[in-house]
């Protein structure tokens, strides 16, 4: 086959993916004595989870003992624009206190409070101070913990193996195909059940928060297998990466720096953030600076400062004011929290910023203000799942974590991935290994469905001369970056379809040197497949939604549109066809929806 | 913008050499960013690792003009005007091509040390712990496992026999770290001095030099964890550790 064999391994549970939801997802099936597998593109360790900064939401009610689900599920949906899956908004604010309980029972080691319990800090859009955090890196935190207790758990890890395509037998997955990294020599994974755990997309843009990882794969591999994505049109951009200098453009500066007092000012010094208030967050929003500085210490007396709206927010109103001539230096706002925190708070609450800030842009963040500019961070869309069990619209098929969509709606609160990955992991990996004991017969996999990937995943070695996979990878970049950004208009978005269009007509001609072995040129060329149909997704989803909402902004529709609040929507191939239809949300049960009248 | 030469390793386990580029390095740029550029104009097949591209996730370890440094926190203007910057894999562990290396030691070490037992909780049902008995350990929590110091650590790297026997800085923080948790009951005393071979540490400090997070690997981690072997020979101390209700926290 393809000039060679592979070898093959067979599992009840397959997780795709080693970050927060993946490991979670591998964690639970093992516990529910089926054999599992966890396959990830990078080291154990390494994946985008490991880079998160502030915290994981839960209504813990530490340090507010006010706050409990109900506060936080309807601080989600409001950031989501309503849009989320209730249920799964509900399900997440629910289990998130107690997800991050087992991590300490695991080992993790979260930042205290005086009376030993785990701290808690503010984060944007959440009413409550409701971050559990290890200072700014508690993605590293959660990714050791749930490494370090995965290792025991008998489950066989496949570091540096790329999942190319998954199989189906009939209706159903049946198993997965893909390569070492390390050799280029191919293998075959049968499996009774899949959890996608890929992470998101932020490759497909120039400017980015994410690594070479982030290209889509999750999302590509389930639309090619038949299932349906949802919310492909909404994209957060964070509002702060860093700007300066350019090699660091886009690396992510946490939200905990205003969550722990800093303020994003203009070129004149002024605290632009009041105005843009919208009028949805009016009511909970300060409108002087003397009362949002107040509301860090007393949050009952005072409303939530206009730096800590949701990312959506933030991110326009920083865009605004750079177009408005008002950006700093190299076209950001600045950040400032030295002139309002002490040094040694600053080094304290924030090393990891402090460390980035001096080693990579010679900024003193306790004496300088930073420069931050918004950059593609999250995708709140993805495979479309069952609230309660994870599953995908395939059969067998299981997703978690950013490749899952409906969780977030059109926005993403901070802190809320986190407790999204351990929450919906933990869903995954038990609905999976329940479907796979209840899977009866053998497993059979279609050869020709294994040869045909083989075949296409070589093809590049045949054409020495064809066409550079990174200038491809840049230009789909660029193109994402410029046409399909924050702020969206139908002509840019039909030239960006034209573009990748045209993009995947060259990306089949892609030709790489060398061999098989770790060869990254040959990576970029396989993960340009996934890269461009989920750059597609996302570009005729946002031409669709004639509506500005969330991460979603139309110039020529800049305003919320009731019916489109209704629907969201969905893709799926037919054929060889993206096809794209509306469906209306799922309706939420009348005691929810009174939470929403009560007053703040 | 400058045009830097740029001596990369070129090869696998069956032999390589340095191969010299010339390459338009910007302002800011680090070095990651450099062996990026080459790999998108002039060597697309060049083999490194790398995630974050901030100093978080460890992936991106070299040997920087003969020093263990993260390629992504190495910036271009620590280097003089003109100076060859010769880039290659780390060397304590097996290349598997160019800038990669083979690190499945580390994990496998991971593997053998003995996880969290955890206590009972308290009357109430859960656990407390103070900030002031956490500090030291979460020191530890900061380890983006790099492997820097595996790397300059002399018992790994130049005693290929004593690899079996002994974990190595990284995993002496981490068994630090278990062993002074609050809620941990497990007694991993003779793993440490057995399995994890810590006698063969002689104290020479170059793990805590290279150490990107600033881990204080040897002062907070590895000498208390050897006091420790030594207070464990001694039934006195044994005993009162005991009497001072089993205090984990060796400080
Ligand atoms: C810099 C930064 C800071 C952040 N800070 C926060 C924060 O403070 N709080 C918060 O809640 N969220 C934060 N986020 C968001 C959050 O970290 C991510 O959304 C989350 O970690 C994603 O987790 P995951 O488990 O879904 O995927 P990941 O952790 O990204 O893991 C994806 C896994 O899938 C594997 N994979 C992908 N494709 C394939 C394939 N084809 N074959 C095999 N394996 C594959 C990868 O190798 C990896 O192991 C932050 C994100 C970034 C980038
Ligand atoms: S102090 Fe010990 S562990 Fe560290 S490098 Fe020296 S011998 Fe190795
Ligand atoms: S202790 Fe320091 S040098 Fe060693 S692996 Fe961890 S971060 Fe790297
Ligand atoms: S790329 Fe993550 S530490 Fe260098």
């Amino acid at each position: 086959m393809a000039g060679d064999d592979y070898e093959s391994h067979e599992h009840d549970v397959l997780v795709i993916g080693a970050g927060g939801a993946g490991l979670r997802a591998a964690i639970e099936a093992a516990a529910q004595g089926v054999s599992v597998g966890l396959v990830c593109k990078s080291l154990l360790g390494k994946a985008h989870t490991v880079m998160a900064e502030g915290g994981i939401a839960a209504a813990l009610g530490n340090v507010w003992p006010e706050d409990n689900w109900q506060v936080h599920f309807r601080d989600t949906m409001r950031g989501g624009k309503m849009l989320n899956n209730w249920r799964m908004a509900q399900l997440h604010a629910q289990e998130a206190p107690e997800r991050v309980l087992e991590l300490e029972r695991w080992g993790a080691l979260f930042d205290r409070t005086k009376d030993g319990r785990i701290l808690q800090r503010d984060f944007g859009g959440h009413r409550y101070a409701r971050l559990a955090h290890v200072g700014d890196r508690t993605g590293l935190e959660m990714i050791r913990t749930l490494q370090y207790h995965g290792i025991h758990q008998g489950i066989d890890v496949y570091m540096e193996c790329k999942i190319e395509r998954l199989l189906k037998d009939g209706e159903r997955v049946c198993g997965a195909f893909g390569y070492w990294r390390e050799t280029g020599k191919f293998v075959l994974f049968k499996a009774k059940a899949i959890v996608l755990a890929t992470g998101g997309i932020g490759k497909a843009w120039k400017i980015t928060s994410n690594s070479w990882e982030y290209t889509g794969d999750g999302h590509a591999l389930a639309l090619w297998a038949g299932a349906d994505l949802i919310d492909m049109e909404f994209v957060q951009f964070h509002p702060t990466g860093m700007v300066w200098p350019p090699s660091v453009r886009g690396i992510l500066v946490t939200e905990g720096v205003r969550g722990d007092g800093g303020t994003l000012r203009n070129k004149n010094g002024e605290r632009f953030m009041f105005n843009y208030i919208p009028e949805f967050f009016k009511g909970e929003t300060a409108d002087n600076e003397a009362e949002a500085d107040r509301w860090y210490e007393d949050k009952r007396n005072n409303r939530r400062t206009p730096d800590l709206l949701p990312r959506d927010e933030v991110a326009r109103a920083i865009n605004t004011e750079v177009k408005a001539g008002r950006g700093s230096p190299h076209g950001g706002a600045f950040l400032d929290i030295c002139t309002r925190r002490p040094a040694d708070y600053i080094r304290k609450r924030l090393p990891s910023m402090y460390h980035q800030f001096k080693e990579l842009a010679d900024v003193d963040i306790t004496k300088e203000p930073m420069e931050v500019g918004p950059t593609c961070h999250y995708v709140m869309g993805g495979v479309r799942v069952d609230a309660d069990s994870a599953a995908a619209t395939v059969p067998g098929l299981f997703a978690a974590g950013e490749v899952a969509g409906g969780m977030h709606g059109a926005n993403r609160l901070g802190g809320n991935s986190l407790s999204d990955l351990l929450v919906f992991g933990r869903r995954a990996g038990l609905s999976a290994a329940l479907y796979a004991k209840n899977r009866g017969g053998q497993l059979t996999v279609d050869q020709g469905q294994v040869e045909a990937v083989a075949r296409e995943v070589i093809a590049p070695f045949d054409r020495a001369h064809g066409e550079n996979p990174y200038a491809l990878q840049a230009e789909l970049q660029e193109t994402m970056q410029t046409l399909v950004g924050i702020i969206r208009t139908e002509s840019e978005l039909r030239e960006a379809l034209g573009k990748i269009e045209r993009l995947k007509a060259r990306a089949v001609r892609v030709g790489v040197d060398g061999n098989r072995q770790y060869n990254p040129g040959w990576h970029t060329a396989l993960d340009l497949k996934s890269l461009l149909t989920v750059a597609e997704c996302c570009a005729t989803a946002a031409l669709e939604r004639t509506e500005s909402r969330g991460g979603h902004t139309r110039d020529d529709h800049p305003y919320t549109d009731d019916q489109w609040g209704k629907v969201n929507v969905v893709q799926r191939l037919e054929g060889a066809d993206l096809r794209l239809r509306r469906e209306a949300l799922p309706e939420m049960p009348a005691e929810l929806k009174a939470l929403f009248q009560e007053r703040k | 913008m400058a045009t830097v030469t740029m001596r990369v390793f070129r090869g696998d386990a069956g032999g390589g050499s340095f191969k010299d580029y010339r390459v338009e390095a910007d302002e800011g740029m680090v070095v990651l960013d450099v062996i990026h550029r080459l790999q998108a104009t002039q060597a697309n097949d060049l083999a490194c690792r790398w995630n974050c591209k901030a100093g978080k996730c460890g992936s991106c370890s070299a040997e920087v003009n003969g020093k263990p440094r993260l390629m992504c926190m190495t910036r271009m203007n620590l280097f003089r005007e003109g100076e060859i910057i010769s880039v290659a894999p780390i060397r304590a562990f097996p290349i598997i091509r160019d800038l990669v290396t083979n690190v499945a030691y580390n994990y496998e070490k991971a593997k053998a040390i003995p996880p969290l037992r955890l206590k009972p909780p308290e009357a109430d049902g859960t656990y407390r712990m103070m900030q002031e008995d956490i500090d030291r350990i979460q020191e530890f929590h900061k380890c983006i496992e790099c492997f820097l110091c595996q790397d300059v650590c002399h018992v790994i790297r130049d005693h290929e026999a004593h690899k079996k026997a002994f974990a190595g800085p990284r995993f002496f923080i981490k068994l630090a770290g278990l062993e002074m948790h609050p809620l941990d009951a497990a007694d991993r005393t003779p793993f440490v001095r057995r399995e994890a071979g810590i006698g063969l540490c002689n104290i020479t400090k170059c793990c805590t030099e290279v150490c990107p997070e600033h881990i204080h690997i040897t002062d907070n981690g590895i000498i208390p964890l050897k006091e420790r072997m030594a207070d464990s020979f001694d039934p006195i101390v044994r005993l009162l550790r005991r009497f001072r209700g089993m205090r984990k926290d060796g400080a």
